[in-house]
């Protein structure tokens, strides 16, 4: 057997680490989609009649779409009847740790998230979703200090309403596309941010999501409103327990940075991608879309892409302030039969606006990576400027990595610069490393590490020291 | 501290070493010369164990380990190391995170513990001045971008900092200019001592000017067919090969 051929032939044997399912009681939705479906989603929540009424004009819209199929992806068509659109632990609404059921606090553990100590070591404020809702929020009291809302969406909605009544849906709108309509139609909940005026928020905000609840589809919704001269850093990461079927997950981030205001937001996504077979895993469809509304606002995306069967995501920027910038640093690791087609879209339509996008594709085993990126420049974007970078990496001879990148320039002083590299990590260059006594697994991790450096630095530190053990679990046993 | 007893290898059904004796001991420098396509870098793709090559007979035992059933990693860490004739670039890893990588892994095996940042940056300056190399080399990826010179200085560098019992130097001169070589030649021969030894390939005699050999064999058609002093180098340099052909064809 040639050495290729066991190189490939070997990603089969890592299974996913954290497959499990902890025992949690729950209140599920009955199975299937209806209005009466999204009915009882918002009586559950308990929310006023006009977000009611949204929901119900999304699910009219959603009915109308057809599901999309330009993305270069190869999936099982979704039964949307067959999924359970709502599922919540039973208890709920803490006031401290302590009152945590041991289940969940279990969960966390694993996951080596422990809250406690986040709390006491990290300085990171969690607002921790399992499932669907938000179990416990830590550090509001001293966020609130400086006027910084960090709550779940489902509370935003009775606490701020006019906040959320105004920004909802702002940014990526009801009928924007075929998921985020479903999204609007079901969401369950997600985080909800405020940054006063002024605010340079002074501890990074985290959210932990994990998927917990049998054919319980996610339909998270995170919005973050950053006002004038005000800063804020996101995490978001997550992972989920091993199962059969696969899982739909559809969820909107819509980020809104005022005049002078800064947006970063950081993922590590490590969903279950399937087993060795390439059954199972959950399909990711995400809609991510930040408007930089005021001049010189600046918003931030970086990803680290490990995770799902299925991924279908471009974060993306909608620079509307003159100077504005917009920025999107991406890693994404395909393995085994994982597919991903992701990117970003930087719609250029202030003055001297700015937008730079890094995209790190890694491919191994039987999988498929593509990057989809826009850039436009419209009619009045005089004098913006955009960079990209798009490199792919394979590994082994068995996968695929695809660069789609679209430019409608419609200004004539527009300076647009477009750079793509494949590589491959061969056997002459593992051969090399262990010359020199550095096994394949660790030379994978070194060169991938390397590969992704100029993403991996865009993240906060803690987080960066758990991506880059993720991109190395990721890619275990994909050599050798 | 190297025993090659009638080793035969091939590639593709191809065969290429047709039955190789070598005994190597410590405190030695052989070279290795021969025509091209006689073996010579099948031989230390072998030793070091490149797994496109199929060994169908014979045994290499290195200090009593017959490292055939080794992984090439392992026989590294057993201390082989094999300077490449080219070497590879890998953009995005610094030499200093490589070496570091690669030393730590070699001091695991003989169960020591890592060095301290402070001693290894120390060792790291000290190896790389030995074969003139400048300080900001060590942030640079490895090999990328480097000239054939300074990616044959780098291959005795990470010599320097490994120091492994028995070294390979594969064609190190080809490529190199006058001043690179003696650079090169210096290296080698301020890391020699009576516990290593040094296996030296190459097709010129100029470098055995430099890196003076204990016993010199010359390789043809997979075989070593003429094994001498360092006198046997020079006359390769003075007729060439064609005596050697002419004098083994007919066993070939």
């Amino acid at each position: 057997m040639s050495k290729d051929q066991e190189l490939l032939d070997s990603i089969t044997s890592q299974e996913y680490q954290w497959g499990f399912e902890s025992n949690i009681d729950q209140d599920i939705a009955a199975i299937g989609l209806s209005e009466d479906t999204v009915r009882f989603i918002s009586k559950k929540k308990n929310e006023p009649e006009w977000l009611l009424e949204w929901r119900l004009k999304a699910f009219e819209i959603w009915k109308t779409m057809p599901e999309p199929h330009w993305q270069n992806l190869d999936y099982a068509p979704v039964d949307f009847q067959s999924i359970s659109y709502y599922a919540e632990p039973k208890k709920k609404t803490l006031n401290s740790l302590d009152e945590l059921d041991p289940e969940i606090k279990a969960t966390y553990d694993k996951l080596g998230i422990p809250l406690e100590e986040q709390k006491l070591l990290a300085g990171v404020a969690v607002d921790a979703v399992l499932d669907s809702v938000s179990v416990v929020t830590t550090y509001k009291e001293r966020l609130a200090q400086d006027g910084i809302i960090f709550c779940s969406l489902s509370e935003a909605v009775h606490e701020h309403p006019e906040l959320v009544k105004k920004y909802l849906g702002s940014v990526v709108p009801v009928a924007d596309n075929y998921f985020s309509a479903l999204n609007c139609a079901v969401f369950s909940d997600g985080s909800f941010v405020y940054i006063p005026k002024g605010v340079r928020c002074p501890m990074e905000l985290s959210t932990y999501f994990r998927i917990n609840a049998k054919n319980t589809g996610q339909f998270e919704r995170t919005l973050i409103i950053a006002d004038d001269r005000s800063y804020v850093s996101y995490l978001e990461g997550c992972t989920a327990p091993q199962r059969d079927e696969n899982q739909l997950h559809a969820a909107v981030v819509e980020l809104v940075a005022m005049e002078h205001a800064e947006i970063k937001y950081s993922t590590v996504q490590n969903w279950f991608p399937g087993d060795k077979e390439g059954k199972g895993g959950i399909y990711n469809f995400v809609t991510k879309r930040g408007a930089c509304l005021g001049n010189h606002s600046k918003i931030s995306w970086t990803q680290v892409e490990t995770g799902s069967a299925v991924t279908w995501k471009y974060p993306s920027c909608i620079l509307k302030g003159d100077y504005s910038v917009g920025e999107f640093y991406s890693v994404a690791v395909t393995n085994n039969f994982q597919q991903a087609d992701t990117g970003t879209k930087m719609i250029h339509t202030g003055k001297h606006t700015r937008s730079r996008i890094v995209s790190k594709g890694i491919s191994a085993g039987k999988s498929q990576n593509s990057y989809r990126g826009l850039v436009r420049v419209n009619k009045r974007a005089e004098g913006a400027r955009n960079f990209s970078q798009c490199d792919s990496l394979l590994l082994g001879d068995r996968c695929g990595a695809h660069t789609f990148p679209y430019f409608e320039i419609q200004n004539n002083s527009a300076n647009v610069e477009h750079e793509a590299t494949t590589s491959k990590i061969g056997e002459d260059i593992l051969f090399y490393f262990r010359q020199r006594g550095i096994g394949e697994e660790d030379a994978v991790a070194m060169i991938v590490n390397g590969y992704a450096k100029e993403v991996l630095d865009q993240l906060p530190m803690e987080f960066a020291v758990e991506a880059k053990k993720l991109l190395a679990i990721s890619l275990e046993g994909s050599v050798g | 501290m190297l025993q090659i007893k009638n080793l035969h290898a091939q590639i593709e059904g191809k065969p290429i070493l047709k039955g190789i004796n070598l005994e190597i001991n410590a405190g030695t420098v052989h070279a290795i010369m021969g025509p091209n396509g006689s073996g010579k870098s099948t031989l230390s793709s072998v030793i070091a164990g490149r797994e496109e090559y199929e060994v169908t007979e014979g045994e290499i035992w290195f200090n009593g380990v017959n490292i055939l059933e080794l992984e090439p990693e392992e026989r590294a860490r057993e201390g082989l190391f094999l300077a490449f004739q080219y070497p590879i670039e890998i953009p995005g890893v610094s030499n200093a995170n490589f070496i570091k990588m690669a030393v730590n892994e070699v001091r695991k095996h003989k169960g020591l513990e890592s060095l301290s940042a402070t001693d290894f940056l120390k060792l790291m300056r000290e190896k790389a001045a030995l074969v003139g190399l400048k300080d900001d080399f060590l942030k640079r990826s490895v090999n990328a971008g480097f000239s054939g010179g300074e990616k044959k200085r780098n291959e005795i560098f990470q010599l320097a900092m490994l120091d492994p019992k028995l070294s390979i130097l594969d064609e190190t001169d080809s490529g190199l200019d006058i001043d690179a070589l003696r650079t090169v030649a210096e290296g080698v021969n301020a890391l020699k001592n009576s516990e290593n030894a040094f296996l030296v390939i190459t097709h010129y005699q100029r470098l055995l000017d430099y890196i003076v050999p204990d016993v010199v064999h010359v390789l043809y058609d997979g075989r070593i067919v003429e094994t001498g002093d360092k006198d046997l180098a020079l006359k390769l340099e003075d007729q060439g090969y064609d005596w050697v052909i002419e004098k083994h064809k007919q066993e070939a």
